[in-house]
C-alpha cells in the first residue's frame, strides 16, 4: 500500500529505515499493472528499479514524468506519432536536479499531443480516463500526470502548463498541480510549445510535496535564457503558518458562468478563509474575460514556429512514398500530426500572415499586456487571488472532442496567469453532487510563491480530499 | 468568413495538408474559432504597447566560450536517414 503515500511520508518511512526505496518502486509496477489498463495514464513505465547512488532529499523514490521532457536513453514522445520513436539524448534540467538529489524515475505520462489540448483526447496513444470516473476526461494536457497521482500509479510527478496543463487537470482528477512563475523553473529539456508560455510545474497529493519538487526544480538555468536569477527560496517553510490578515481578492464576477457545484465550493472556500482569519473582497480583472481569444493567437502563433522542426530529417518520423523534398515535408507533417495540432500550428500560421498580423498577433500582443496590468493593479492591494480552476467539473470523454472551441472555453479560469506570467496553484475544494472534485485557484504576484504556499498550506489543513482520492 | 481555399493555402504555408473529406468540417470549427475572436476588434488598443516580452528581461548574455555539445553520432542517433555522419534528405539538384 506504499503507493498511497505522498512524497514527504515516504522520505520519512525511509529515513526511520521503515520501507525501502525498491519496496515503494515494487509497490507502485504492481498498481500500475493492476490499473493502468483501464486509465491509460503512463506512455512508457520503467519495469527496472535502476538506484541512483546521489544522496540527496528524495532518497530514490520514484517520481513520474509527463512524456514531454527528456530523460536521456528513455523514448520522449510527445503523444505524438511524429515523436513515437524518439529516444532522448540528453536529460532536461529538471530531471538532471532531480536525479541530483537522488531522485529515480517510474515512467512517462500520457498528454494531449505536444501538451495542445484541455482533456487528454488528443494524445496519439488513446485517452487517460479519469480515475474518480472512468466515462470522464481527466482534463490536460498533463491529464496522464494527474490521472496517475490521483490513482497511486505515482506517488508525484512533474507536469507543464502553457494555459492550464497543470492546473485544470490537478483540479479535475482531485489533487494539487502548480504553475511556478514563468522563469522560476528551467524548460531546457522541455518539448517548446509556446515558448513565451510553458511552464514546468509539480502535481502532487497534497501541498507540501509540491514545495518539496519546487525546491528542487527551481532556479536560474544557463541553458534557459528566460530562467530567472532569482534566489530560491525554501518553500517548505511557507507550510503551517498563521495567515491571519492576509488579503484576498475574490474573482467572483466569473462565478455566474460556473455551475452551481463550482460556485457552491468558491463561497465555501471564502467561508474557510474568513475564519482563518484572511480579509477578503470582490477584485476585477476586466481584461481577463478576453484571455481565451488572446491565448489562441499567441500560443498558436508560437507553436506554429516552435513545430516548424518537425520536418523528417533530423529526428522523428519520415514518411514514405514522397516525389521530393517538399513533398516529403508535406507528407510527413500531415501523416505525423494529429488534427489539433495541424489546426493550432495552421491558426498560429494565419494570424501571422500579411495581412493579419495587425489585426491579430500585434493586438493580441497588446492586449496581453493588458491582462498583465489587471493583475498588477490587484496584487498593490492583494497578496493573492482567489478564483474557480474551472467552470465544471470534469466532462464526459467525447463530450467536447468535436467542438474545438468549447474545448478551449473551459480553460477560460486558468489562461489569464498563464498569459500574466504570475504563479497559481489549483488544490481540491469540493466535491460536486456527481462526486468528482472541483478545484480552487490560489494566485499570487511575479515570484511570490510564499504566498501561495501559505495560503494553500493553511486551506489543506481546513479542508482537503486526499482520504477521497480513488486509491483503493 | 474563412472559406476551403483559404484553409488549403494556409494549410500549404504551414507545409500541411488537410484531408478532402476533412476540409469541409476543419474549414468550419477554424471559422468558429475565428469568430469567437471578433470580441477583440471592439477593444481601443491605440495607446497600449505590445507585451512582446512580458518579464520585461533582454540581453541575457553568457562569456562567449566554446562548450561541449552533442557530438556528431549523438545527433544523428534519431534521424530518420543519414549517411556519412549528415542527414539525408531526397535529392534537391
Amino acid at each position: 500500500m506504499l503507493y498511497k503515500e505522498t512524497l514527504h511520508k515516504l522520505i520519512e518511512l525511509t529515513d526511520k529505515k521503515e520501507v525501502t526505496p525498491k519496496e515503494i518502486y515494487d509497490s507502485l509496477l504492481k498498481r500500475i499493472k493492476q490499473k493502468d489498463g483501464k486509465i491509460n495514464a503512463y506512455v512508457s513505465v520503467f519495469e527496472e528499479f535502476a538506484p541512483n547512488d546521489k544522496t540527496g532529499i528524495l532518497r530514490n523514490i520514484p517520481i513520474t514524468i509527463k512524456d514531454n521532457m527528456h530523460i536521456k536513453g528513455k523514448k520522449t514522445t510527445c503523444s505524438s506519432k511524429i515523436l513515437e520513436n524518439y529516444t532522448a539524448v540528453f536529460d532536461a534540467t529538471v530531471i538532471e536536479k532531480l536525479k541530483s538529489e537522488g531522485g529515480v524515475f517510474i515512467g512517462k505520462t500520457n498528454l494531449d499531443e505536444f501538451a495542445m489540448g484541455s482533456s487528454t483526447e488528443t494524445s496519439y496513444f488513446g485517452t487517460t480516463h479519469n480515475p474518480w470516473d472512468l466515462t470522464k476526461i481527466p482534463g490536460g494536457s498533463s491529464g496522464g500526470s494527474a490521472a496517475a497521482v490521483a490513482s497511486g500509479e505515482a506517488i508525484c510527478a512533474l507536469g507543464s502548463d502553457t494555459g492550464g496543463s497543470i492546473r485544470q487537470p490537478a483540479a479535475l482528477c482531485g489533487v494539487v498541480g502548480l504553475k511556478p512563475t514563468y522563469g522560476r523553473v528551467s524548460r531546457y529539456g522541455l518539448v517548446a510549445f509556446a515558448s513565451s508560455l510553458d511552464q514546468i510545474g509539480p502535481i502532487t497529493k497534497d501541498v507540501e510535496d509540491a514545495a518539496i519538487l519546487m525546491n528542487i526544480i527551481s532556479g536560474k538555468d544557463p541553458k534557459d535564457s528566460t530562467s530567472a536569477d532569482v534566489a530560491v527560496d525554501d518553500f517548505t517553510k511557507y507550510l503551517n503558518t498563521d495567515i491571519s490578515g492576509m488579503k484576498i481578492g475574490v474573482y467572483d464576477k466569473v462565478l455566474q458562468d460556473c455551475s452551481s457545484d463550482v460556485a457552491k465550493s468558491m463561497e465555501e472556500s471564502v467561508d474557510i478563509f474568513k475564519r482563518l482569519g484572511c480579509e477578503l473582497e470582490s477584485v476585477d480583472l476586466p481584461n481577463s474575460k478576453y484571455a481565451v481569444s488572446d491565448y489562441y493567437i499567441i500560443a498558436p502563433a508560437e507553436a506554429s514556429s516552435n513545430l516548424e522542426r518537425y520536418d523528417g530529417v533530423k529526428y522523428g518520423f519520415r514518411a514514405d512514398n514522397y516525389e521530393n523534398l517538399k513533398d516529403m515535408y508535406i507528407k510527413t507533417r500531415s501523416q505525423g500530426f494529429g488534427t489539433e495540432v495541424k489546426r493550432r500550428i495552421m491558426l498560429g500560421t494565419y494570424v501571422l500572415s500579411s495581412g493579419y498580423y495587425d489585426a491579430y498577433y500585434l493586438k493580441a500582443q497588446k492586449l496581453r499586456g493588458l491582462i498583465k496590468q489587471d493583475f498588477d493593479k490587484a496584487f498593490e492591494r492583494f497578496d493573492v487571488i482567489i478564483a474557480p480552476t474551472t467552470p465544471t467539473e470534469a466532462f464526459g470523454i467525447g463530450e467536447k472532442a468535436n467542438n474545438p472551441l468549447q474545448m478551449y472555453l473551459s480553460d477560460i479560469f486558468t489562461i489569464p496567469a498563464s498569459l500574466a506570467a504570475i504563479p497559481a496553484i489549483s488544490i481540491p475544494n469540493g466535491i460536486s453532487k456527481n462526486s468528482l472534485p472541483l478545484g480552487l485557484q490560489i494566485m499570487a504576484n511575479v515570484f511570490r510563491e510564499d504566498n501561495i504556499f501559505k495560503c494553500a498550506s493553511a486551506f489543506e489543513k481546513e479542508f482537503n480530499i486526499i482520504k477521497n482520492l480513488p486509491l483503493d | 468568413m474563412i472559406n476551403e481555399d483559404d484553409i488549403r493555402k494556409i494549410a500549404a504555408l504551414a507545409m500541411l495538408e488537410i484531408e478532402q473529406d476533412d476540409i469541409g468540417k476543419f474549414t468550419q470549427q477554424f471559422g468558429e474559432i475565428l469568430d469567437y475572436m471578433k470580441e477583440i476588434d471592439n477593444l481601443d488598443l491605440s495607446d497600449q504597447e505590445a507585451a512582446f516580452h512580458i518579464t520585461k528581461m533582454s540581453n541575457v548574455f553568457r562569456e562567449d566560450k566554446t562548450e561541449k555539445s552533442l557530438d556528431n553520432e549523438t545527433a544523428l542517433l534519431n534521424a530518420p536517414e543519414g549517411m556519412e555522419g549528415a542527414f539525408k534528405v531526397p535529392r534537391v539538384i
